[in-house]
């Protein structure tokens, strides 16, 4: 009966009850939104740091990944020293530096280039053709090939110098784009490739006449059950020319350089609630204020304060979940939405999402939101409930 | 069907004893009731006349503990209602007691039906037994075929009537009705009151509070109060007051004796 007066309550107003709905739903929708803003950017950079599982990364002194155009020289002497280290698996070695695409008319289109090993890399996913696993042959992303007019299959030529005096493209060669790849650290918006990583190196070598011997970063793959930490001061006591970055580290950085996100996240997510919240108290305070002469009857005939205000409660709790529900699937959709449109933040990586849908913590915020709601509900259920019963009703027929 | 569980014992239904009730408001506090003392036995047929203000609603609140008073004791069947705890007069209320208003309230949402049923679900019957109840009482005030309508589609008559049947549902000794007649014509005035009379010699204990001079006359015994205090006390003619009150009848009998028995349609 309790259920069947709340029910019948709320169809009275069918567009108030919907437009409160409504309210709750959009209130819900933004927080369950701050709550996927707050640990997006974290959840994925995590997994795209730990994406291919390596654990720690190699970059020359001082320095973060692809922050300069600093090397780390020796490269070969340093891999056989990681590769003697029992803790180590693999190692994948990267040198980034920036090609040019040579037109027939002399034009030229930059592009960042890899130099990776494809059997060990972390850099890339192919998507279609085949890898680089031959001295000539190229992985480009999608960016690339829309700039270039390029197609798969194609073959072009690629120089990584130019002589300003003879105003011609140095270090050239001649290579065969094999595949198409998602490269997973660089921005959507950039033109990216892979090559061997020794074609790479011969290509910035001094007028390519030798292979150089540098790269720009090493990244390595601990055995089973390794402490990445240890093996990280390990590697820096034995190579002290480099700085050993393990990846709980680099996340726990990543974190604290996103902290504030969070922050704004905690805040604007609060705000929501105190919105869902003000949003049913008021709406229930007005309708029992409607009421309290439907009330003052039903006390009168006998109906108990905890009944009357479970009622109330009821009805606050209708509107917070058929809200919440709806603000679920609100949520996702403007979630989707603005991600893509903060994916478009230059210099980002592609793999990077501003909004992450963890179940966990949005039932567990809607949940927080129907309580919240649920509690709103509380104050115009006492008051309900403890209406002077003779002088409500006095009040209600004078008026 | 039985419409009221009236006991008998040695004791009066219902007893007042110098019953005082004051309204603080700033300036002069008002005294609505002032010493009334009232024996109501079971079985009797009670209406509370006097002019507007003399406190009549306010002594009807109090023998219905929907107020307390603010000295005196009302007893019914013996026992102290006038200082029970919320709970437990709540819960008299709804075991003990049947309220009937001047302006019917009844829960616009809800069905003659559903509103019927609403204290026997608050009193924790099944729903099956309490729909079958609740028609028997619909049947009883005539309205048998009104049970899904809401109150916006009953006249003011037939909405008092309900409210009567919600008064009944959980066999009250008491029926409290504050002037019952106050909204209706004078036509649809008569149905209520034929009602009560009905009602009254199913063994319904009845105190009904109003200006109606029509219902007045129809119950047994008027009582007089000016000014919060009763200044006659007087019986109207022959009733069957005082007799063995007739606790239980048969649905057969109360359908041939309604007078709002009607065939459907
Ligand atoms: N809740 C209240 N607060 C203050 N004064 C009240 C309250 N209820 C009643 N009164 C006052 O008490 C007096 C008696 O009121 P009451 O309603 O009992 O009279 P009544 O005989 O029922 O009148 P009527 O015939 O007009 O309904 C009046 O002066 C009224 O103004
Ligand atoms: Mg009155």
């Amino acid at each position: 009966m309790r259920a069947t007066l709340a029910w019948s309550s709320l169809r009275r107003h069918p567009v108030r009850t919907a437009l409160a709905m409504l309210g709750v739903a959009v209130s819900a929708a933004m927080l369950l939104d701050m709550v996927m803003l707050s640990s997006g950017m974290q959840v994925s950079f995590r997994a795209l740091l730990t994406r291919q599982g390596f654990e720690v990364r190699l970059t020359p002194k001082g320095t973060l990944p692809f922050d300069t155009e600093a090397r780390i020289a020796r490269a070969a002497s340093a891999e056989s020293v990681l590769l003697a280290m029992p803790a180590v698996q693999a190692v994948s070695p990267v040198l980034g530096t920036t090609l040019h695409v040579v037109g027939d008319d002399g034009s030229a289109a930059a592009v960042f280039t890899l130099g990776i090993r494809p059997a060990i890399q972390g850099d890339y996913e192919l998507l279609r053709g085949l890898d680089a696993d031959a001295a000539d042959r190229m992985v480009v992303n999608a960016t690339f090939l829309a700039r270039t007019g390029v197609a798969v299959g194609d073959t072009i030529v690629v120089a990584a110098g130019y002589d300003a005096q003879l105003r011609s493209w140095t270090a050239r060669r001649r290579v065969l784009v094999s595949g198409e790849g998602r490269f997973h650290y660089l921005a959507t918006g950039q033109a990216a490739a892979a090559l061997p990583l020794s074609t790479v190196q011969f290509m910035v070598a001094d007028a390519g006449t030798a292979p150089s011997d540098e790269v720009s970063l090493l990244m390595v793959k601990t055995q089973p059950g390794v402490d990445a930490e240890a093996l990280r001061a390990g590697i820096e006591r034995e190579l002290p020319r480099v700085t050993a970055i393990a990846t709980a580290d680099a996340v726990k950085s990543v974190e604290q350089r996103l902290s504030y996100f969070r922050q704004l996240a905690l805040i604007l997510g609060t705000v929501s609630l105190a919105i869902g919240f003000l949003l049913v108290s008021t709406l229930m305070t007005v309708s029992v204020q409607e009421r309290v002469g439907e009330m003052a009857v039903m006390r009168a005939l006998g109906v108990s304060r905890p009944h009357i205000a479970q009622q109330v409660m009821l009805e606050g709790l209708v509107l917070s979940v058929v809200g919440a529900v709806g603000g679920l699937g609100l949520g996702l959709v403007t979630a989707t939405y603005l991600n893509n449109i903060l994916r478009a933040f230059p210099g980002l990586p592609a793999a990077i999402d501003f909004f992450v849908f963890e179940p966990r913590a949005a039932y567990q915020s809607l949940g927080m939101l129907v309580v919240t709601a649920v509690l709103a509900g509380a104050f115009p259920a006492w008051r309900a409930g403890s209406l002077p019963i003779a002088t409500t009703l006095r009040s209600e027929a004078v008026s | 069907m039985t419409v009221s569980h009236a006991t008998g014992g040695g004791v009066p239904l219902l007893r007042t004893e110098n019953l005082a009730r004051e309204y603080a408001l700033a300036g002069a506090p008002v005294r609505a009731v002032r010493g009334v003392s009232l024996t109501i036995e079971q079985g009797e047929y009670a209406a509370i006349v006097g002019p507007s203000g003399c406190g009549k609603s306010s002594l009807l609140n109090l023998l219905g503990a929907i107020d307390r008073p603010t000295s005196g004791t009302v007893l019914l069947r013996g026992r102290d209602v006038s200082h029970m705890r919320d709970r437990e007069a709540t819960e008299f209320r709804l075991r003990h007691i049947g309220f009937v208003f001047q302006r019917f309230y009844l829960m616009p949402m809800l069905t003659a039906l559903e509103n019927v049923e609403l204290p026997m679900a608050e009193a924790g019957a099944a729903k099956r037994a309490r729909r079958a109840r609740a028609r028997e009482l619909l049947s009883y005030v005539g309205l048998e075929a009104r049970g899904g309508h809401r109150p916006a589609q009953l006249s003011g008559g037939e909405q008092q009537r309900v409210a009567i049947a919600r008064a009944l549902a959980n066999e009250p000794a008491l029926l409290l009705a504050d002037e019952p007649t106050g909204e209706l014509d004078a036509r649809t005035g008569r149905d209520v009151i034929a009602l009560f009379d009905q009602l009254n010699r199913d063994g319904v204990t009845i105190v009904v509070v109003t200006h109606d001079e029509v219902l007045a006359r129809a119950a047994r015994r008027v009582v007089h109060m000016v000014d919060g205090v009763i200044v006659s006390d007087e019986r109207n003619g022959p009733g069957d007051v005082g007799g063995p009150p007739r606790t239980t009848i048969s649905p057969a009998l109360v359908d041939a004796a309604s007078p709002f028995r009607r065939t459907p349609g």
